[in-house]
């Protein structure tokens, strides 16, 4: 028959489709970094920079997935507005920021400036938690039983909402994070190029992970969550509050992402109405690599993220002499998300998510 | 050669064995049944023969092929088709759209010839919607072509999904529950005209049912599993005698109804997943 | 929305004092953030009636209404109660503009928001500054009362009110479309310049509208009248009537000449948002695959068009358009194949995420250094060509040529899309959408299907991508950003999925109102987005699903008149004409 031969060639196509595919990454990783290396054209200071780099954006990736990781395991939604809590957070920082720094509080002694960021990261995370809280209240928990596309729009639509609210309110100009001289300063020890900077937010995010790992694993709430990702409904025959569950979800994922809006933004130095689009895409990403719905997959997912996005283009593309690598930061991060999705879609860790609805 | 042999047919979740060993052969033309406790593995079973499962020991053989690693649609194209435990029409499409869905692969039609609307593409529509509309009538609904799948009742449903089954052509035909539900007229109808389905068309039927009437009154085999493995099998008579059978319903000192007796009703009230 | 008039049966006198408590709060949360977000102040240079009222005042009365109309909803209420429960419920909301008032003139609350300005302070006070921070509570507090005795009012006194005062706000915020085609004919342009101002209505307009609307209620209400509207054939006839047509045909052929150059632009886009939508509506619509990166094939099939046609340094051929546009939807079609071959496998969300991947890559590609030799990097290609090259004061000059272009496609891509729709491959598609572990055990090879959803959609996108390029003459990397997927993937949504009236109703609303009010750019897609959650929320089947247009035009099916007659098996049930009788 006809359709047989189409069939199979159609199979044949894509079995080597995949096997071309395999091997193009591999040759590419593996060549390209030779040639790269052998090249000797960079240093370990620029390798160490590169790394140092690729911990701290990877930390905070990590950060911010895991909000989308938890909501997805729990609902099985993408929550395409999440970039704008951490967004959110980031305005609030800088708000409580500026009147520290007004206070002359962030040019004093460590203790101090220490404890200024805290309340920081503080108020950010209970600002976005506020906000998320509401957006769940009024786009999300309405459609929880909708078909998947709907409530998928409803937070293109959230998003949207959020951005220009945010620029409607403040304006559509960048806000410049108050200086805070004692963070940019270089750590002392020789060969790391650190910046105090680095450190606070690569301690920072595996605090507040290791926090929220211990939540989700050994608290009774943590525990509700983990059911109710797992099976709604038996969940419920349990007992278990599931909106309860469901809203905590949704808190303590914006809580890390708003903390993270304010370590992003001391790396950075600025926010605007904007600035959450682009992380918000490539933490997403950062979760399905790790393994959707599973928490320390996001952790795991973030960090691998930061490291191949920052150090890929470098180390797998210079030896090709390819131009302006650090364009294609983006392309890289892509394609590592794709081919995720393609040889592994379970992620690094594998998924954990809700059970399939009938 | 029998049409369907099963051998020793291992299903796995994670530390579980939902199907243990199993071995099963169905001849052509029969009426089978499959019953056993909630849990026991029927449905996993079913899953298997028709690719919704991959096992991880063993061997499924349809008329002498190896299936127990194909595609699912390439199992529907040797000849096998199913029903589902809880139905599974397309909601949102008309019953004779769901028909014509099962009649998918017996068509040619190609999408070019549907842009140009081609004669042979025309042609072939019309004798597709006619056996469509046939099976309709086959099963008890005709005229309800035009009605939403989702709108029709219940015991509609079931026979629309039979419908569409019947409409890839299959030898082999798996029914998973088709009685779930239904009312004593209802029941001994479907009974009747499952039936029927093996004496008109031919077709070989595989059955999971809990309502031992049905399972007795049509059943030339009945097998018997229990925790994933096959306790006993043979015809109604010997089933209902069978000791470890009676255990595996009521437990060991069971000395109550017998399943398939007719004084009082034993039906089992089927769960999720049996 | 506000037709449903209060019940006469006992109505209550008592008021339940929490909700309007309830109520008038939120009224205030949405009157305080449209102040904070900058609508009331912005809105100001802006007038509904010219002279009259602004825009920016018009936000506040409507927030007033709003919390009266929904503190009486549902409730049956004597006159005087309603008009109370109204004036509190405004008053309340009222309250928190007053306090903004109050606390922008004690604190710096400018620092922080932007709009706490003595703009909006001078909006919300009619200009007397702090002194007037009463005047808000007591402007929506009128308003609430007014609201409140509308909606207590008799019906015919209610039901033309409300009509004529929305037509009122409809006609004032779009007079900056309205005005332009009055205008540019002779005939018309003195009317044009009577009803309209150069922003907003003039009174004698507002009067004209309300007068209009009246009237034509009155009218109707003739006994004559009536019977001639119900002697017209049922709904779903009226739409496909011959006069019908040809009046929607010549509509549509006159819509870029009279809008005027500027909005002639807008409806070009429309249009090509149209071709799109159809594309997508064949991957997304019919066979349920999320393809968020469907912009990707868009730039593939307008990349192929500029190089293949420009005449300046990146051209490679110097082909004509029309020669160029096959070429690039075959192109696309082949990226097409090439990118759905590995991924088709993945499911659901997953593919939407890969999708979008593939489209950001593509994107970043495009106009990278590294491909820069090839396709101009950021720069793009440019000087290409218009499809039709004629002089500049000819009828088909600027963009009123891709809107006819870019219809006839779309039309053509309706065609194919209804042709595969309605057959075996449709059907399959649809089965795919809604269960597609069901779907593959009946037979139907998912991989292959699915890849011939994505490619025909990749074609199409290719299609409107290639006549893009013709559009704009010049191409850029940032021309393909995601939101054009987010875009065509929301109207096929929001239109109703699967359904072809329902992508042209959504690519209007989601396309082209937003264009509409580009002069309040600021705030398109603040309504965009709101105008998404609120679908989803009232309306998540969409504006126009596939079924009820389909039952509406459907000519019931003649072979269920057949099988009423029997074809002699005794086994016929009593056939069923109409689907909607089965309930």
């Amino acid at each position: 028959m006809r359709a047989s031969t189409v069939d199979r060639i159609t199979e044949y196509a894509i079995a080597a489709f995949l096997w071309a595919l395999r091997i193009v990454v591999v040759l590419v990783v593996v060549i390209g970094s030779l040639l790269t290396l052998s090249s000797g054209r960079y240093g370990m200071d620029t390798w160490s920079s590169l790394i140092v780099s690729g911990l701290t954006t990877g930390s905070v990736y990590a950060l911010i997935a895991l909000g989308y990781t938890m909501v997805y395991g729990i609902l099985r939604m993408i929550n395409f507005a999440h970039g704008e809590i951490f967004m959110g957070g980031a305005f609030a920082g800088y708000f409580v920021g500026t009147a520290f720094s007004s206070m002359g509080l962030l040019n004093q002694g460590p203790v101090v400036v220490l404890l200024a960021v805290a309340i920081m990261i503080i108020v950010a995370a209970a600002f976005s938690t506020v906000l998320a809280l509401l957006v769940e209240r009024i786009a999300y928990r309405p459609l929880r039983n909708a078909p998947r596309l709907v409530p998928l729009i409803s937070a293109i639509g959230a998003s949207f909402f959020l951005q220009y609210t945010f620029r409607g309110v403040f304006g559509a100009g960048i806000y410049v994070y108050p200086d805070v001289a004692l963070l940019g300063q270089r750590v002392p020890i020789d060969f790391l190029r650190l910046r105090w900077v680095d450190v606070l937010v690569v301690v920072s995010a595996l605090a507040m992970m290791t926090g929220l790992y211990l939540f989700v694993m050994r608290t009774r709430m943590g525990t509700a969550m983990r059911a109710v990702s797992e099976d709604k409904g038996t969940a419920q025959l349990m007992g278990i509050d599931v909106n309860r569950a469901i809203v905590t979800t949704f808190a303590v994922g914006a809580a890390m992402a708003g903390a993270a809006g304010v370590l992003y933004s001391l790396m950075f130095d600025q926010v605007y109405f904007f600035t959450g689009f682009i992380p918000g895409i490539k933490a997403f990403t950062a979760a399905v690599l790790g393994g959707i719905g599973n928490v320390p997959g996001a952790m795991l997912g973030g960090l691998f993220l930061g490291q191949v996005e920052s150090v890929g283009p470098t180390l797998f593309l210079d030896g090709f002499n390819v131009p302006a690598v650090n364009q294609l930061k983006d392309v890289i991060a892509f394609t590592l998300l794709v081919l995720v999705l393609v040889f592994r879609p379970s992620g690094i860790l594998g998924e954990r998510v809700t059970a399939q609805r009938a | 050669m029998p049409l369907l042999e099963a051998q020793h047919v291992t299903k796995r979740f994670g530390g579980l064995s939902a199907v243990r060993g199993l071995d099963f052969t169905i001849d052509q033309g029969s009426i089978v049944s499959v019953i056993g406790p909630n849990g026991a593995g029927k449905t996993t079973f079913f899953n298997c023969v028709a690719g919704f499962y991959h096992p991880e020991e063993g061997q499924i053989l349809f008329d002498g092929v190896p299936i127990h690693r194909l595609r699912r649609d390439q199992i529907a194209h040797l000849g096998i088709a199913r029903t589902y435990q809880n139905i599974r029409l397309f909601a949102k499409m008309t019953a004779i759209e769901n028909i014509l869905v099962g009649q998918h692969f017996r068509l040619h039609g190609t999408w070019v010839g549907a842009i140009l609307n081609t004669a042979s593409v025309k042609a072939e529509e019309v004798t597709s919607h006619d056996e469509a509309r046939r099976l309709l009538r086959f099963v008890g609904l005709a005229g309800q072509g035009d009605v939403m799948a989702d709108k029709l009742p219940y015991g509609d449903q079931r026979r629309l999904e039979i419908a569409r089954a019947l409409a890839t052509q299959p030898k082999l035909l798996l029914l998973d529950e088709p009685t779930a539900g239904m009312n004593p007229a209802e029941t001994a109808r479907m009974t009747a005209f499952i039936r029927s389905l093996r004496d008109d068309l031919g077709t070989t039927i595989l059955l999971i049912e809990h309502q031992m009437r049905v399972v007795m009154g049509i059943s030339e085999r009945i097998a018997v599993l229990d925790y994933g493995e096959k306790i006993a099998e043979g015809t109604a008579r010997e089933i209902q005698t069978n000791p470890r059978v009676i255990e595996a319903y009521l437990g060991s000192g069971g000395a109550a109804d017998v399943p398939g007796q007719e004084k009082g009703q034993v039906d089992v009230q089927p769960e999720t997943g049996s | 929305m506000m037709d449903t008039a209060v019940a006469p049966a006992a109505p209550d006198a008592t008021v339940d004092w929490r909700r309007v408590l309830r109520v008038g709060l939120l009224g205030g949360a949405v009157a305080l953030y449209v102040c904070l977000v900058g609508m009331v102040e912005v809105f100001q240079t802006r007038a509904l009636v010219t002279g009259v009222i602004t825009l920016g005042q018009t936000t506040m009365v409507l927030a007033g209404v709003a919390a009266a109309y929904l503190t009486l909803r549902g409730r049956a209420m004597d006159r005087r109660s309603a008009a109370l429960a109204g004036a509190v419920a405004g008053a309340v909301a009222g309250a928190f503009p007053a306090v903004l008032v109050v606390l922008a003139e004690v604190v710096n609350l400018r620092a922080m928001f932007l709009h706490a300005s003595p703009g909006t302070t001078a909006v919300l006070t009619v200009g007397l500054g702090v002194a007037g921070a009463w005047v808000p509570i007591l402007a929506l507090a009128v308003v609430g009362a007014v609201t409140g005795l509308l909606l207590t009012a008799p019906a015919a006194i209610q039901r033309p009110a409300t009509a004529a005062l929305t037509a009122l706000l409809l006609t004032g915020l779009f007079a900056g479309l309205l005005r332009p085609p009055l205008l540019a004919s002779s005939v018309t342009a003195g009317i044009g310049r009577l009803l309209f101002a150069s922003d907003g209505l003039t009174i004698v307009g507002a009067v004209t509208v309300v007068i209009a609307v009246i009237g034509g209620r009155i009218a109707m209400r003739r006994a004559s009248l009536r019977s001639r509207v119900a002697a017209l054939p049922p709904a779903r006839r009226r739409v496909l009537t011959p006069s019908a047509v040809v009046a929607l045909i010549l509509f549509v052929v006159w819509l870029p000449h009279g809008v005027g150059p500027f909005f002639a632009q807008v409806v070009a886009v429309v249009a090509l948002y149209i071709l799109m939508g159809f594309g997508l509506n064949i991957t997304l619509g019919l066979a349920g695959l999320l393809d968020l990166g469907f912009v990707a094939f868009f730039a593939v099939g307008a990349y192929t068009v500029g190089l293949l046609t420009s005449t300046a340094e990146y051209g490679i051929a110097l082909w004509p358009f029309w020669a160029a546009v096959p070429f690039a939807v075959l192109v696309a079609m082949a990226f097409g194949a090439f990118f759905g071959l590995p991924i088709l496998g993945i499911r659901g969300d997953y593919l939407a995420i890969a999708t979008l991947g593939f489209g950001e890559i593509i994107r970043i590609l495009a106009g990278s250094d590294l491909l820069k030799g090839l396709l101009g990097g950021p720069r793009g290609i440019i000087n290409i060509p218009r499809p039709l090259e004629v002089p500049p004061d000819h009828l088909l000059a600027g963009p009123i040529q891709i809107y006819y272009i870019g219809l006839v496609f779309a039309l053509v891509v309706a065609f194919v899309a209804i042709r595969l729709r309605d057959s075996r491959l449709g059907r399959a598609w649809l089965a795919i959408r809604e269960d597609e572990d069901v779907a593959e055990a009946l037979g139907v090879n998912l991989v292959q299907t699915k890849l011939l959803a994505y490619m025909l959609g990749a074609a199409f996108a290719g299609l409107g991508g290639a006549v893009f390029a013709g559009l704009l003459g010049s191409i850029f990397a940032s021309s393909f950003p995601l939101f054009v997927s987010i875009n065509v993937a929301a109207l096929i949504i929001v239109g109703g999925m699967g359904s072809i009236p329902g992508v042209v109703v959504g690519a209007i609303f989601l396309i082209g109102v937003p264009e509409l009010f580009r002069e309040f750019s600021e705030y398109r897609f603040l309504f965009y987005g709101v105008a998404l959650i609120a679908m989803m929320l009232y309306r998540p089947e969409g504006l126009l699903p596939s079924r009820i247009v389909q039952r509406e035009l459907h000519v019931p099916d003649a072979d269920a008149t057949a099988e009423g007659n029997g074809d002699g098996d005794g086994q016929d049930q009593p056939s069923r004409l109409a689907p909607d009788a089965a309930g």
